[in-house]
């Protein structure tokens, strides 16, 4: 029976229904077995993915930070050490809203501008679900405030983290340099360097100094927690820990009396000093005035400090020691007088005019003495111990500067000393390459040498320019007679693990093969200079060890032909720079200094005295009366300073956790 | 010889109970206490409360067994009506959670009213068939279906597509059972395949997520994906043999979402493994193969399209769950029969349950 349109089927009703219960059955059977294959395939098949994936999801591998490794003085006094502090730390992506949690919080702690704007400049910097430091250094009463009230806050911690200081402050700025949170250059270099294993968890990284340069020592090696977590990430158990390594401890050459002592000679006065043990290289003191309080860095500086600091006319932050280039002056002469002697320009006894103006043929420039009456006649020694200009510019025309480069570049002038520090300036030891290479883009008359360069290149000015470093290590080298070290801050790295200490072997890089009666002359020369009739004859008054030095004055603005320098009438920024380089004793030096004061004017006057009393401490442990109540670091009227040292040192141990980092007495 | 006074009370109880029945679903209903105990760590209050309410809707379906269908039959019209009229007044005054208008406001409680749709269309269906069972025309599949629409829609509105699909369905078993032509079921198909891409059009941002997100889950492992990732971890990571009762290490981690309601299942399927799973699937088969035997011995045209519909409905509520927690179909808010924590789900199976003994007893 054809029908167009039927909705119900014709069939007997009940072999339909029949037929539609097995129908039915047939394919709810069906889908329950494709619902076991379902099963199968996750279960059986699939069964060591997902396992995997379920031992990812319980299991977190949470890093437990090495303790950064202290840095202490040759004493053991410590420069660089951690303290456990409160910080209370949020991660955004667990609170239920930031902005709400963040005005919760500010009721039980207080929350500065300052400590706003750090967090809202940490939050740029982090990811959404890493926590981020809120308030750093919580009190104790605002740490149990904030744990009470845990419940309250998803997403909020307050944990013990430790933090670097440094409590020398400024005195120890340009050595030690400092730690400051992880950037993204930082990020970007560890993962070139494969570290950033080791760097999971780790906040801070040394940005400059020591602690940049021995960064891999400082750090330590992170240690791992594998702990079951829930899906909020709650610890919920530790299945296994390894423990840390903490850093190892750097044990530098640098003595901290030493230094602040120095600093203290220079008071307010802007300069550079570096004193270095010529049998070692080992630098004893390391000072550029003025420095800056890196303790500011630690936590992320503010911006009103930085701005500060960079802003600041007297530029802090620019490591004078090893990267201020200055002209020498007149300590260039010893130098001077080692090439002229090598090259056998000059005779040890060979007498020659030193009168109060050199011309050059043919021309009526006048290069004048700075003595306006001249100095007669003299030998090299002589010219050295009144520190004659017109010799010096007499024998540098007569050598030219195809014989003083090779010699003055020997003795470590104009190149890098490769001390362990970052970002050390190479000075400009002239030649004629040199100054090819340096006015390439300028006309050839400017790029061509002109015999006449050489003459005040003669009396440490012109085209010379080095730091203090290089003329510390310069006049190191002369003291120990052409031993060339790699000048170093740090003697020791103390194994953390093992408390094996690593020294740092003081290597020399070469022997000069100089005359030894050469570097006898120049030692006698220089020692002459504080003896009555030298130009520091003042500073030599009373010695009880034998010393050398030489004076200098470098000039910061050139002096018109015919006008008289007068240092009271000029701005003080247009001043003379005052140096001094010295060593003592002169027969097994065991100490060799570079001085600059900025615009201190005459080298005798500012410079030498400080690097006086910087030998009478060191050779003697006298302390100068009018400094004798301002010094922390030496006891005073201690004749033997390494009492106090020690005494320092052990209580600076105890206050550390750190065993392995206890200095050796 | 008179028995004793308990056990009359007892064969009093037992009398109306279908047997088999009792016995899968107690079954279903142990294990079920079991996986709650460790989805709920270890705590008794859930169990607590899922034992007081299964007393109630045991309570419930021994009415339902003990009462004749013929009786129960009468009260689907009213019901039909009410539950219509509560979703037109959802459209009108209802309150909206979570983006769904789907309760109402009774002063004292909130209504789903959904929820009763869920019996009462199939109940009015079968109800109407059996009323017109001699007269039978292509008119009235056409009344029927649009009594299966009109509250489908207004679901599908609120919008609930999960509750929607399966009020339809429950509908559509009793059309199917009541003999709608092949060429329909088959035409209907071809023509609901052919409009997916204007489903998928009007359908809700949420909605198209989740279809999404089934196809790939790992496309935001840390949003619309995550519920499925976990569940199907903790069913692959189960193994063929499970990690054992209470060592269910996604579960008591608190990587398994709804793990005490909707994803119960990847609880148990992660500590009772793929054994404890064919077991389950196993024990929802005799049930339905039960439901398909009282069925099939139904005496009267209400009894076999209802125990028919309620029986597929059953199948649905266990292979739908199952098949969103294992990540092959969608995640609709279904919940696993008897299994899932929940006073109203269970309380709808059991009706169900309550009423195919009642048909189960007819023949007798």
């Amino acid at each position: 029976m054809p029908r167009p349109t039927r909705l119900k089927n014709t069939r007997s009703d009940d072999d339909q229904f029949q037929l539609r219960m097995v129908v039915a059955y047939g394919f709810m059977v069906l889908m329950f077995i494709v619902l076991i294959s379902r099963f199968v395939y996750l279960q059986v098949l699939q069964h060591d993915h997902y396992m995997t994936l379920a031992q990812n999801n319980r299991i977190s591998l949470v890093p437990t930070l090495p303790n950064r490794g202290l840095i202490v003085d040759r004493n053991g006094v410590v420069l660089a050490q951690n303290y456990s502090a409160y910080t209370l730390e949020v991660t955004p992506s667990k609170t239920g809203g930031l902005d709400a949690t963040v005005a919760e919080l500010g009721k039980l702690v207080d929350l500065t501008p300052r400590d706003m704007k750090r967090f809202k400049k940490f939050l740029s910097e982090s990811r959404n679900f890493e926590p981020v430091a809120l308030k750093m250094k919580l009190s104790e009463e605002e740490a149990a405030r904030v744990a009470a009230n845990a419940w309250r806050f998803p997403g909020v911690e307050v944990k013990a983290r430790l933090f670097r200081d440094y409590p020398f402050k400024e005195l120890t700025s340009h050595v030690l340099g400092y730690i400051g949170r992880i950037n993204q250059k930082d990020q970007d270099q560890l993962e070139e360097d494969g570290k950033t294993a080791n760097y999971r968890g780790t906040d801070y990284i040394g940005k400059t100094g020591l602690e940049a340069v021995y960064e891999d020592d400082l750090h330590g090696t992170s240690g791992f927690e594998e702990v079951e977590t829930d899906a909020g990430g709650r610890a919920v158990r530790t299945l296994r820990r390894t423990a840390p390594i903490n850093g190892n401890t750097l044990k530098l050459a640098l003595d901290i009396r030493l230094q602040e002592l120095a600093d203290k000679l220079f008071g307010q006065r802007r300069g550079g000093l570096v004193a270095i043990d010529p049998q070692t290289g080992g630098v004893l003191a390391f000072l550029s005035k003025p420095g800056f309080d890196p303790n500011l860095f630690v936590d992320g500086i503010d911006s009103a400090s930085w701005k500060g600091l960079n802003d600041d006319w007297q530029k802090p932050m620019i490591n004078r020691a090893l990267r201020g280039v200055y002209p020498p002056g007149s300590t260039f002469k010893p130098f001077m007088a080692m090439a002229a002697l090598e090259t056998g320009s000059i005779g040890y006894n060979d007498v020659r005019p030193a009168p109060a103006f050199f011309t050059l043929p043919g021309s009526s420039h006048q290069f004048r003495d700075s003595n306006k009456r001249g100095n007669g006649s003299a030998n090299l020694a002589r010219a050295i111990q009144v520190s004659s200009d017109t010799f010096f510019y007499k024998l540098a025309w007569d050598m030219g500067i195809d014989k003083i480069h090779p010699v003055l570049s020997q003795l470590g002038l104009g190149s890098k000393t490769g001390i362990d520090l970052d970002g050390e300036a190479t000075g400009v030891l002239p030649s004629k390459e040199w100054k090819e290479k340096r006015f390439a883009r300028y006309k050839p008359e400017v790029r061509r040498w002109y015999p006449a360069d050489v003459v005040s290149i003669g009396i440490g000015q012109g085209f010379n320019a080095y730091t203090p470093l290089q003329m510390a290590n310069g006049v190191a080298t002369i003291a120990n007679d052409g031993k060339v070290f790699k000048p170093h801050l740090v003697q020791e790295v103390v194994d953390a693990k093992t408390g094996k200490e690593r020294r740092i072997e003081p290597q020399p890089l070469r022997q000069l093969p100089f005359k030894q009666e050469n570097f006898e002359y120049v030692k006698r020369a220089m020692q002459s200079v504080l003896k009555p009739g030298g130009t520091a004859a003042r500073i030599g008054v009373g010695l009880q060890y034998t010393m050398g030095g030489k004076t200098g004055t470098a000039q910061v603005v050139a002096i018109k032909q015919g006008a008289k320098y007068n240092s009271s009438a000029i701005a003080e920024q247009q001043r003379d720079h005052s140096w001094f380089v010295a060593f003592a004793p002169v027969e097994q030096p065991r100490i060799a200094v570079a001085v600059i004061v900025e615009n201190a004017g005459w080298g005798a006057a500012a410079a030498a005295p400080i690097a006086r009393a910087l030998f009478d401490y060191y050779m003697l442990g006298k302390v100068p009366a009018d400094l004798a109540g301002q010094l922390t670091t030496i006891k005073t009227g201690s004749v033997d300073p390494n009492a106090a040292a020690r005494a320092q040192a052990e209580r600076a141990a105890a206050e550390q956790e750190t065993t392995d980092a206890t200095p050796s007495p | 010889m008179q028995p004793h006074p308990l056990k009359r009370l007892w064969d009093f109880i037992k009398e109306p109970l279908d047997g088999w029945l009792m016995l899968f679903l107690g079954l279903i209903y142990v294990l079920s206490l079991f996986v709650l105990f460790s989805a709920d760590n270890q705590d008794w209050g859930r169990l607590t409360a899922k034992f007081g309410y299964t007393v109630l809707g045991l309570a419930v379906m021994w009415g339902l067994a003990y009462m004749r269908p013929q009786l129960v039959m009468n009260f689907a019209p009213p019901i039909y009506l009410v539950g219509l009229l509560l979703l037109v007044g959802v459209a009108l005054f209802g309150i909206v959670v979570n983006g769904s208008r789907r309760w109402l406001e009774l002063g004292i409680t909130r209504i789903q009213p959904s929820e009763i749709m869920k019996i009462a269309i199939p109940m009015m269906l079968a109800w109407f068939f059996q009323k017109y069972e001699l007269s039978l025309n292509w008119r009235h599949y056409l009344v029927a279906g649009l009594m299966i629409v009109v509250p489908g829609a207004l679901v599908l509105k609120q919008p609930d597509l999960g509750t929607a699909t399966l009020i339809m369905a429950a509908g559509f078993f009793v059309m199917f059972f009541a003999g709608l032509s092949w060429k329909l079921i088959i035409g209907g198909l071809i023509a609901f395949l052919g409009s997916l891409p204007i489903i998928w059009n009007v359908m809700h941002d949420y909605q198209k997520k989740r279809v999404l997100t089934l196809i790939d889950p790992m496309q935001d492992p840390l949003g619309a994906g995550y519920h499925i990732i976990q569940s199907m971890i903790a069913i692959g990571s189960g193994g063929p043999w499970g990690k054992g009762w209470l060592n269910g290490t996604q579960t008591h981690l608190d990587y398994i979402p709804e793990r005490t309601t909707d994803f119960i299942f990847a609880v148990y399927s992660e500590e009772f493994g793929l054994v404890g799973n064919v077991i389950l699937v196993i024990l929802y088969l005799l049930v339905i193969s039960r439901g398909m035997m009282i069925t099939a011995r139904a005496p009267t045209l209400y009894g076999r399209l209802m125990a028919g519909a309620i029986t597929l409905t059953f199948f649905v509520y266990a292979f739908v769950n199952m098949g969103m927690v294992s990540g092959i179909l969608p995640v609709v808010g279904v919940p696993l029969p008897l299994v899932s924590y929940g006073g109203t789900a269970t309380l709808s199976i059991l009706v169900g349950q309550g009423m195919l003994m009642g048909i189960a007893n007819q023949r007798k």
